[in-house]
């Protein structure tokens, strides 16, 4: 065996040794010094998103052990970009981790989330669909405990309940929908089942239902209509930073899982099959989403409505089908880390010191929270796409790609996405007129937010306000895809 | 050349604005108006340095034996959209835009001077000294410009801040509406000026006016002989960017916005609406010389425009009350005079006389007509009044201020050794060499200028004392302080003097050896046959102006009364302000804007109602499925992936 094949996981090591430091420290340390596990994690796993952005990156796609796993600079740098969004969100739950209920069991919380991490690392990074099932539940499972971190409250029971039922079921369909593959491929190598696939001389009904299963199953993770019904429930029951993680992280890499698997695996019956698929799914998403979150008063469930049509905008970069595609769905990702976790972010500060979670909890917020009015201000303005900020140009790219086919079908679709950005603007801004205009006489008292949660914020707006203007991320990211 | 100064001369006043803007609500009003006018006494060394540099250095980068260059001091790219189109901002020096150097800085140091006087104790002074500055700034941005493009974003510039000017007595409705007027007038007319540009760089590919300017020839034939409703695209282009110029200096029919512009503060007519960006459409023009001497159409339009509009405004002067009114229409007619002097200029006549004697005038004009309304500013100072009949028989009073009046009044009227004279002779010789029409009728226009001016002068300080011992007492009743009209505190005189020796003496500048079509030295010969026949014209002006008004009589009244419909619709402006009224309100307004009112409030509006009302309807009819019960979640979950497979199962297959 040549071991030599390791060297291509350097990720998965690197992060491996994190969580198995974080571990062996919230075993053996003392009670005491356990209370700086949250800031050792941080430093840890800021050491390792250094690491995976200095490292030179692999030149030309790798593949290891058998073809069973597979790397390429698109692959790492989307990795990179994960691991940016997971420091936000582990330095934005230092106070939540150290507070009175939350400290007796704050490493189980950072050792599931690193386990996950390795899980979605795996998902990406697969070249067959064994390891992918693995990495898929290896990141599904561990957040249903997650979900279920603030024992005491009902309303996070009944969202773990939700989410594993849902994550179970999803993974049967999805397993269903690789069974027929096998049976028609004969194998689960990504590359083999492409082959047999090839000119689409393989069209049948059990392929259409095969690949209906597998969208499905990806469906729940990315929370894609009609598959998306557990995610306010569990949005709103989560502790506010697994919401954040949910939101962002297991999105962001499940989105990248689903551009590999179709454009690589079922890349050649696009046309036959998939295409109308995500077609009718993205208009659904979009509108359906964007039209349960206008009416939506309670801040998470209001972002996850928000987030699932995002992630219809997302799948824009999927359907462009096109190198083009490819990053501008990272570059999405990324702005759409920035902006979500700034929002989680504000919210997270204000629950924490005020437990306060409503809209209308936010009227008059400008006067007594300006600088949390305004951070919550960029990250709506960022979400919605209004320039100069990040999520304009995010936005911009992902419809260029997808109209980059130049067919009329395309075009109606990136203009009924187009009108749903209008709707979208509407929800956005009610929160900000909420926290600017709306007046009260009982806004929020003022106070002043941790260190950390600052810290997080900061990175937050930063990202926000240069993503977009500052060029060579894009570039970067269009450099990395280029055969 | 040091580009330092160049780049000092247009950042001061830039930095002046930010300054007194972003922080003179934390300075003592005193405290910025001294900074604004030391920052201006900086810009006005520095440009008389710059000036007289370049006319007298001699240095082989300015002048090649007796021909005056055109140099640029620097000329960085600002935006590069694409090869060709570029706009860069710049530096040039040539002998026009090195006049108006030494031009805008005094008379906007004088203004910077005077107001500290002027304006004590006003509401918002901080503030008038950052729009002050702002102004100084755009108008040195203006006449420096390298391309014409610069020139149109300063010209914008100029535009805002004379704006913020005129409504700098923002709770005076009347001022709210002048400078609104000022505005849309001279936008609209902006419009044109920008379609012009596009057309002419459209067809040559650059904005430059060194290569617009050093070969027309090459602009003519890349028009190719295109044509647009019978006149050449050329000429189209030429006589849009006019337009703009027409509306910056108030010729006909879009001179409506200066007389109302008078709600400003005076010092800001003198500054803005006298001497500099009235001017600037003259500017532009003397600029663009070159190419309007390819069509003669453009510069025949630019003839008609201006002699109609001097005499016009000369008419209207003679039956105005307010005297800032009386200024204005004057400041219309002797713009339209350097108009007539640009339009009548030919290269073969006297080597472009008529280019060089619009702009002496220009400078003379700058100098006596700022005095003259810094005049009317100390006399305004003095009886709390804008009207000449709440005065009369000031010179007893106000000795100052009379006797830099009447050299403002004798120079404006082309009395030698005045310097109004000088230049004005230029003109009218220019405009006898192109035609004999032309002369005769800007010869009678400068005899109406000379009677207006000391109608005005007579009005003022003889007439008829009306007793203002008398009103003092009444006043000291009312608002408690009893005074008579006196002059003014020395801020407010000295510039009044200096600029009436400027007057006196700045008609004995060689000009012609500076300032002249294609930088060739040319000295002036005055003709005395059309110098004699203005002299004439002028001095009997004057003794009717003598006879009619030197002390209180029924005559002007009687004479108004033989022809009263002609002084009523001179004194109404022979309605200019009526028709644009009519135009807008029932013709724009009623025919279009309603129609198009109404199509965006029933339409456009009721389609986005009705989308926002289907989505809320949507968004509430299908709050049902979200149950939150997880069985149904996951029975909708199986549903949709089966329909999925089926729907394209069946499509597909």
């Amino acid at each position: 065996m040549d071991y030599s094949q390791f060297l291509a996981m350097k990720q998965e090591i690197g992060l491996l040794i994190v969580f198995l430091l974080v571990f062996l420290y919230d075993t053996f340390f003392s009670k005491k010094a356990q209370g700086a596990l949250p800031v050792v994690t941080c430093v840890l796993f800021a050491l390792l998103t250094a690491f995976g952005l200095l490292c030179p990156s692999v030149k030309d796609g790798a593949v290891a052990f058998a073809g069973m796993y597979a790397t390429s600079p698109a692959i790492v740098a989307i990795k990179n970009i994960l691991n940016v969004g997971v420091l936000i969100v582990l330095i934005q739950s230092i106070k939540w981790a150290n507070s009175e209920f939350t400290a007796v069991r704050r490493g189980e919380f950072y050792e599931l989330i690193l386990l996950t991490l390795l899980g979605m690392y795996f998902m990406i990074s697969s070249g067959h669909f064994l390891i992918f099932i693995i990495g898929l539940e290896t990141a599904s499972l561990p957040l249903a405990a997650m979900v279920a971190f603030d024992k005491n409250r009902y309303e996070s029971h009944e969202a773990a309940i939700k989410y594993i039922l849902t994550a179970v079921f999803s993974s049967a369909i999805l397993l269903m929908g690789l069974s027929f593959v096998y049976g028609i491929a004969g194998t689960l190598y990504y590359d083999g089942i492409a082959m047999s696939l090839f000119g689409g001389s393989a069209m049948s009904v059990m392929l259409i239902v095969a690949l209906a299963f597998v969208i499905a199953g990806f469906g729940f993770k990315l929370s894609l209509v009609p598959f998306h019904l557990w995610t306010a429930d569990v949005y709103q029951g989560a502790p506010t930073s697994v919401t954040s993680y949910l939101s962002v992280i297991s999105k962001g890499s499940a989105a990248f899982a689903f551009l590999v698997v179709l454009t690589q695996v079922f890349g050649t019956v696009y046309e036959q099959a998939w295409e109308w698929m995500l077609y009718a799914i993205i208009i659904l998403t979009i509108t359906i989403g964007n039209l349960f979150a206008m009416r939506q008063r309670n801040m998470k469930r209001f972002l996850a409505f928000s987030s699932i049509s995002q992630a219809g905008y997302i799948m824009l970069g999927v359907i462009a089908f096109d190198y083009m595609g490819i990053s501008a769905l990272m570059y999405y990702v990324l702005v759409y880390i920035f902006s979500n976790l700034a929002a989680f972010g504000v919210i997270g500060s204000i629950e924490n010191a005020t437990g306060k979670i409503d809209m209308t909890d936010y009227n008059g917020l400008y006067k007594t929270n300006p600088r949390l009015a305004f951070t919550m201000m960029l990250a709506m303005f960022s979400l919605a796409g209004i320039p100069p900020f990040a999520g304009f140009f995010s936005k911009f790219f992902i419809f260029t790609s997808a109209a980059q086919q130049g067919t009329p079908e395309m075009y109606v679709l990136i203009f009924i996405a187009l009108l749903n950005t209008i709707i979208s603007l509407y929800y956005y801004l009610l929160v900000v007129k909420a926290m600017f205009i709306n007046e009260t006489d009982t806004p929020l008292p003022t106070f002043r937010s941790a260190c950390s949660e600052r810290l997080g914020l900061w990175i937050c707006v930063a990202g926000i306000i240069l993503v977009g203007i500052v060029s060579p991320v894009y570039d970067y990211l269009l450099t990395v895809v280029l055969p | 050349m040091d580009i330092t100064i160049p780049i000092l001369i247009l950042a001061i006043p830039l930095f002046m604005f930010l300054l007194l803007g972003l922080g003179g609500v934390k300075m003592s009003p005193k405290l910025a108006g001294v900074l604004g006018t030391l920052g201006m006494g900086t810009v006005l060394v520095l440009s008389y340095y710059t000036a007289f540099t370049y006319f007298f250095s001699g240095n082989p980068l300015f002048v090649d034996g007796t021909d005056r260059l055109q140099f640029v001091a620097f000329n960085q790219t600002w935006l590069q959209f694409t090869d060709k189109l570029v706009i860069k901002l710049g530096f040039l020096l040539d002998p026009i835009s090195a006049m108006m150097l030494i031009v805008i800085p005094t008379i906007s140091f004088m203004v910077h001077l005077y107001s500290l006087g002027y304006m004590h104790g006003e509401r918002g002074f901080q503030r008038y000294y950052a729009f002050l500055s702002l102004f100084s700034f755009s108008m040195l941005g203006l006449v420096v410009a390298t391309n014409i493009f610069q020139m149109y974003i300063f010209w914008e510039l100029v535009g805002a801040s004379s704006f913020l000017l005129i409504g700098f007595y923002y709770t005076l409705p009347s001022a709210v509406a002048a400078s609104k007027k000022a505005f849309i007038v001279t936008r609209f007319a902006d419009l044109g000026f920008l379609i012009g540009i596009l057309v002419l760089s459209y067809y040559t590919g650059t904005f430059d006016f060194k290569t617009l300017c050093s070969n027309p020839q090459a602009v003519f034939s890349s028009f190719g002989g295109a044509t647009f409703m019978g006149a050449s695209a050329l000429t189209w282009a030429l006589v849009l960017i006019f337009t703009g110029g027409m509306g910056k200096s108030a010729m006909m029919p879009l001179h409506i916005w200066l007389p109302d512009a008078m709600e400003g503060p005076t010092p800001v007519s003198a500054l803005i609406h006298a001497a500099t960006m009235v001017v600037a459409g003259v500017y532009l023009v003397a600029r663009l010389f070159p190419l309007y001497l390819l069509e003669e159409a453009s510069l025949m339009f630019v003839t008609v425009v201006g002699a109609v509009t001097a005499f016009y405004a000369a008419v209207v002067a003679c039956t105005q009350i307010d005297i800032k009114r009386v200024l204005a229409f004057s400041t219309i007619s002797q713009i339209a005079f350097m108009m007539v002097g640009l339009g009548v200029a030919r290269p073969e006549i006297h080597e472009g006389l008529g280019y060089m004697a619009s702009m002496f005038h220009l400078f003379t004009h700058a100098m006596f007509k700022a005095l003259l309304f810094l005049g009317a500013g100390a006399l305004i100072h003095a009886v709390h009044s804008n009207n000449y009949t709440a005065m009369g028989g000031l010179r007893k009073y106000m000795p100052v201020t009379h006797i830099t009046f009447l050299i403002g009044c004798l120079a404006i009227s082309g009395i030698p050794p005045f310097s109004g004279f000088f230049s004005k002779d230029e003109i009218l010789s220019a405009c006898y060499e192109n035609h004999i029409f032309w002369g005769v009728w800007m010869t009678m226009v400068a005899g109406m200028t000379a009677f207006y001016m000391f109608r005005l002068y007579y009005l003022i300080f003889w007439w008829d004392d009306p007793d203002y011992e008398e009103r003092a007492k009444e006043n000291a009743h009312g608002h408690g302080h009893a005074s008579l009209p006196h002059d003014a505190p020395w801020t407010m005189t000295l510039p009044l003097i200096i600029l009436a020796l400027i007057s006196i003496v700045d008609g004995f500048i060689p000009f012609g050896k500076f300032v002249t079509w294609e930088g060739h030295e040319y000295t002036i010969h005055i003709n005395w046959l059309y110098a004699g026949i203005s002299i004439a014209v002028a001095v009997i002006a004057i003794l009717l102006a003598r006879h009619l008004y030197i002390r209180k009589n029924d005559n002007p009244k009687a004479m108004a009364d033989s022809c009263r419909w002609l002084w009523e619709a001179a004194h109404r402006r022979f309605y200019w302000d009526e028709i644009y009224l009519f135009i807008t309100r029932r013709i724009i307004f009623d025919g279009i804007c309603k129609p198009i009112a109404w199509f965006d409030r029933h339409v456009i509006d009721g389609t986005m109602n009705g989308l926002a009302y289907v989505t809320n309807q949507a968004s509430s009819a299908i709050k049902g499925f979200q149950s939150g019960k997880v069985q149904m979640y996951i029975w909708w979950y199986l549903i949709g992936a089966l329909i999925l497979g089926a729907v394209t199962a069946v499509c597909v297959l």
